[in-house]
């Protein structure tokens, strides 16, 4: 973006709630998050399928879950809900209309604290919380669409943003600090490829320092984070061009196609829905007690920002291995299981905890990052970890090899030692195998050995990189030095 | 007791002595008729009426019913009351109530094939009771109407003046009772659907605080509005009905959890009117009032006075706006509430060619509704709409607060309102529906009472110089049923009608 604009995102996030049952019936409200696909329309009743004459009756954990994501990013919670009807034609909503909430939102007026990778720390408002009921799925065939209604009536909250992101980044860095804390509470599965947490962002680009807001669009549904920064970068490009060749914005919604890696215009505002919200008459207004929320209050998990600031302070760990290992609930777990175990084992802590930090936010971070999932769902388990961790400290593994052991087991799960043997990675750091190594390079690069003499530092890297390379990788780098040295200083000795 | 256990013919001939609970639980007891022979000889006399007050009867399912009746009958020698009150009492279901496996049309083409995957409360708390269901009964569109001329299935006869309208929108129950097609039966109030088809056909009719019965399996006109409520031919036939009904049920959230209130033991000791204040608004008598109807009433009213009661007049002070205020509310929650109806979710889908445009297909879809239904979803869609919400849905609401406080304060006056239902007896078929507004007026007494959501029953007091029965409407305070059944007993215990 030519740097005179700047950009200004809003996120609305839609978080299918981890409750037993649906919101207003007791069908099973976790089709979808198991690994077995259910029939079509077989987790329905009455309620969720909308028959005539149904009524909803309130599920009392969504306001309990409604509350632990509010309390966690700081909103006030509204003690007299209301819930409303929003009212809308379409195939997958079976009562045509969504129990939503309007003018009483559950959670008001709180904020989510953002770190860039600058560093730079920023509050972005949550200007509401509030619990609505999901709609089924449409399944496009080329002749007729169906209805799939076993995720009708699932829970879920949206929670809006301030319009206070001004870069794609930002609204990763929100998106992904969001959605550590509604895992971490518990809350919801999170997985966003099954649409348990989902994310309409709203965009629009002005002069920078302007005060008033350009047109936005809205994009809509876009399942992974990283698709939602290419989708804003790409949004962000898309306005300014439109703006820097005199045209203007159009306020319309938009899909992010993830293969083309552009966005589409999917409505504008002429085809925008009136809603007609009104108060749900078949739900009472729903009281709240200050005992129930003190109640949650009292009972919240351990929050990322605070994990954080206990791990780096017990572990050693630097700010942002501290910052990356909490960043999922399931990884910070991962880690800390893994550190136990070497604890138990007899290691110290800081000891245990370095290497550990350094394989899970290096190579495993990044297995992560590339296949957009969860720590417990790759092959890797804690086991691997501890044991890559001890080959390397007992000099049965190169920092190089640990990796490959890793990759390895991330793919198929075998265990390291089995990995080692047959991918041929055992170090060797057996003296008399080494020493005869390096006579060899002495040997071979006189040359080499007489610079070493007057600058050593640099030489010595290169001769036991040509050591590493006559053992294929295999040699004990640690060991090599040290041969290397005691060699070299006891011929420089030997000759003054 | 004339009839002994009997051929079918003369039982049929003779089925007015069993049109009462009483009367045909003191036949069981002494055998001189049986729950089977009873429901054959409902059937016949169903099928032989010419009045159209049942969409879809429930011959077999009845008949099962009927048998398992006679074999708690034969097991426990006597009717066991506590388990079964209304052991062997055929009643007929309005249309707008579901029943597992049984068509439920609400009087529409819309859901002309709609077979339900469950019962409503109110209709499985009777069945439970031991009721035996009939069928279904005809009703206005989604029970929205005052005459019954709005069933997509032809209207229902007046059970007496076969060119009159029998009043709606529960029509097909009031008439069903009056003409001895059942012996009780459950309509639904929204602005009056249960008072007036009663008052019309001379039967008691009740539409009890909202809350009171669960409106689970009740297909939704306006939420916030309806409630079920008993048809029968005495006080304590709809007391005795509504015992079984009342009370909490956890599939409706506005279902009122107070302590029950046992109506039929109640209403056994007579209730003496003597220093009863009785409340007479002002604005319920202020003319358009038809001669018969005005005669009828106050002569109920002088009665009342005779056995010591105080007559007290009140005000009720934006009466006026009732009439507005509903047809703001109710069409604004119906227009939500119908919008599951479009032939994708739920309604007939033709099969064959499909339209290629939807909204093509929605127009089609959407014709299905009758000429009312139609005009009440525009309404309420209008209403709803942003730039005009506040204007009339939320000023509405306001309004209907201000309708509910009229009634707070009169009831710190007065035990009891009495007003007539409606200003005029049942009109001829035909007679108003060209002019919708005329006919919303008929409702002008009963809607004030859904607004505020309290009890309220229509008794009769009397007829018109036609033969054609008044109702004399009571209105009761919030939760106070009970007593409102006690003062409609003692009133229909003491008082004779004149008759014309």
């Amino acid at each position: 973006m030519a740097n005179v604009y700047e950009a200004v995102i809003g996120l609305e996030v839609h978080a299918q709630l981890s409750t037993e049952t649906k919101i207003f019936c007791s069908c099973q409200a976790r089709v979808e998050s198991g690994k077995t696909e259910i029939p079509a329309n077989s987790n329905t009743c009455p309620i969720c399928a909308g028959h005539p004459g149904i009524l909803p009756v309130l599920n009392k954990k969504v306001v309990e879950y409604a509350i632990k994501a509010g309390l966690a990013t700081g909103c006030e919670i509204s003690l007299v809900n209301i819930f409303a009807r929003k009212n809308y034609f379409y195939p997958d909503l079976p009562k045509g209309y969504q129990i939503s909430q309007y003018e009483n939102p559950i959670c008001e007026n709180g904020f989510l604290e953002i770190i860039t990778k600058d560093g730079i720390k920023k509050k972005i408002n949550i200007q509401r919380i509030h619990m609505e009921e999901d709609a089924g799925k449409n399944v496009h065939l080329a002749e007729f669409s169906l209805v799939n209604l076993n995720r009708a009536g699932v829970p879920l909250i949206e929670i809006v943003s301030g319009p206070d992101m001004r870069s794609a980044e930002e609204a990763g860095v929100y998106l992904r600090g969001l959605h550590a804390i509604l895992t971490y509470l518990d809350i919801c599965d999170g997985n966003m490829q099954e649409g348990n947490f989902r994310c309409d962002a709203n965009i629009s680009i002005r002069p920078r320092g302007a005060k008033e807001f350009g047109t936005r669009t809205e994009i809509k549904n876009v399942n992974s984070f990283r698709f939602v920064e290419k989708a804003l970068d790409y949004e962000i490009k898309r306005q300014t061009d439109v703006v820097q060749s005199g045209q203007k914005v159009i306020l319309e919604t938009r899909t992010y196609d993830s293969g083309r890696g552009i966005t589409l215009s999917l409505r504008t505002k002429e085809e925008a829905h009136d809603y007609r919200y009104f108060p749900e008459p078949d739900l009472i207004p729903l009281q709240i007690s200050q005992e129930l929320v003190e109640e949650i209050k009292n009972v919240l998990p351990e929050l990322p920002s605070q994990k954080k600031e206990r791990f780096a302070k017990d572990f050693g760990l630097s700010s942002y291995d501290a910052s990356v290992l909490t960043s999922s609930k399931n990884l910070a777990l991962f880690f800390e299981k893994a550190v136990r175990k070497l604890v138990l084992k007899g290691w110290n802590i800081l000891d245990a905890s370095k290497p550990m930090a350094n394989f899970l936010t290096g190579e495993v971070a990044r297995l992560l990052n590339d296949e957009n999932i969860e720590i417990n769902q790759s092959k890797l388990q804690i086991d691997h970890i501890v044991d890559v961790v001890t080959a390397v400290k007992d000099g049965l593994l190169s920092s190089t090899g640990a990796k490959q052991v890793i990759a390895m087991a991330w793919k198929n799960g075998d265990s390291v030692s089995i990995i080692i043997d047959r991918e041929g990675l055992r170090q060797v750091s057996d003296n008399n195998i080494l020493e005869q190594i390096v006579e060899k390079i002495i040997a071979n690069y006189p040359v080499q050995m007489t610079q070493y003499l007057s600058c050593k530092e640099k030489i010595l890297g290169f001769l036991v990189g040509q050591a590493m390379k006559e053992s294929a990788g295999k040699a004990n780098p640690v060991v090599i030095q040290d041969l290397f040295m005691k060699k070299l200083k006891g011929d420089h000795n030997a000759s003054s | 007791m004339i009839v002994l256990k009997s051929p079918l013919l003369s039982l049929v001939n003779n089925m007015d002595l069993y049109n009462n609970i009483k009367q045909i639980h003191e036949a069981y007891n002494k055998k001189l008729l049986s729950p089977i022979e009873l429901t054959k000889g409902y059937f016949q006399k169903i099928k032989a009426s010419k009045h159209n007050a049942y969409l879809t009867l429930c011959e077999e399912r009845a008949t099962q019913q009927a048998k398992k009746a006679d074999q708690i009958l034969a097991q426990a020698g006597q009717i066991p009351h506590d388990r079964f009150p209304l052991l062997g009492i055929p009643i007929g279901i309005k249309d707008v109530l579901t029943i597992e496996g049984v068509r439920t049309t609400c009087a529409s083409r819309m859901l002309e094939h709609y077979i339900p995957p469950y019962t409503a409360t109110s209709v499985l708390r009777l069945e439970t009771a031991g009721a035996i269901v009939l069928g279904k009964l005809n009703m206005d569109e989604f029970a929205m109407g005052s005459s019954n001329e709005n069933s997509a299935f032809g209207p229902v006869l007046h059970p007496t003046h076969h060119d009159r309208v029998p009043g709606g929108s529960s029509g097909g129950s009031a008439t069903a009772v009056k003409a001895g097609l059942c012996v009780a039966a459950l309509g639904t109030d929204t602005g009056g659907s249960v008072r007036l088809p009663a008052s019309y056909c001379g039967i008691v009719g009740m539409k009890p605080t909202y809350g009171t019965v669960s409106r689970f399996g009740l297909v939704a006109f306006a939420s916030s509005l309806d409630q079920v409520g008993p048809l029968a031919n005495t006080v304590e036939d709809v007391a005795k009905l509504l015992d079984v009904m009342a009370g909490h049920d956890p599939s409706d959230s506005t279902s009122l959890c107070t302590q029950k209130v046992n109506y039929t033991d109640l209403i056994q000791t007579t209730f003496d009117l003597k220093n009863l204040k009785i409340g007479v608004p002002n604005e319920y008598f202020m003319g358009g009032l038809q001669p018969g109807v005005d005669s009828s009433v106050h002569s109920a009213l002088k009665w009342c006075e005779t056995q010591g009661a105080k007559l007290i007049s009140v005000n009720l002070p934006h009466t006026k706006y009732a009439v507005a205020v509903y047809y703001i509310i109710a069409v604004s929650e119906a227009s939500s509430n119908l919008a599951r109806y479009d032939s994708v979710r739920f309604g007939v889908r033709h099969p064959g060619k499909t339209e290629q445009d939807l909204v093509e297909f929605y127009k089609k879809a959407r014709s299905l509704f009758g000429a009312e239904v139609k005009r009440r979803i525009i309404l309420g869609t209008f209403s709803l709409s942003s730039g005009y919400y506040d204007a009339y849905y939320k000023r509405a609401c306001q309004v209907r607060r201000l309708i509910q406080q009229d009634f707070d304060k009169a009831f710190n006056e007065v035990d009891v309102i009495l007003s007539p239902v409606s200003p005029t007896t049942a009109f001829k078929i035909g007679e108003k529906t060209s002019d919708p507004l005329q006919m919303y007026l008929m409702d002008i007494f009963t809607i004030p009472v859904n607004l505020a959501g309290l009890p309220a029953l229509s008794v009769p007091c009397g007829k018109d110089n036609e033969g054609l029965p008044v109702g004399l409407h009571m209105i009761g305070p919030a939760f106070g049923d009970g007593k409102l059944l006690a003062i409609a007993n003692a009133f229909e215990k003491g008082f004779t009608i004149n008759h014309g």
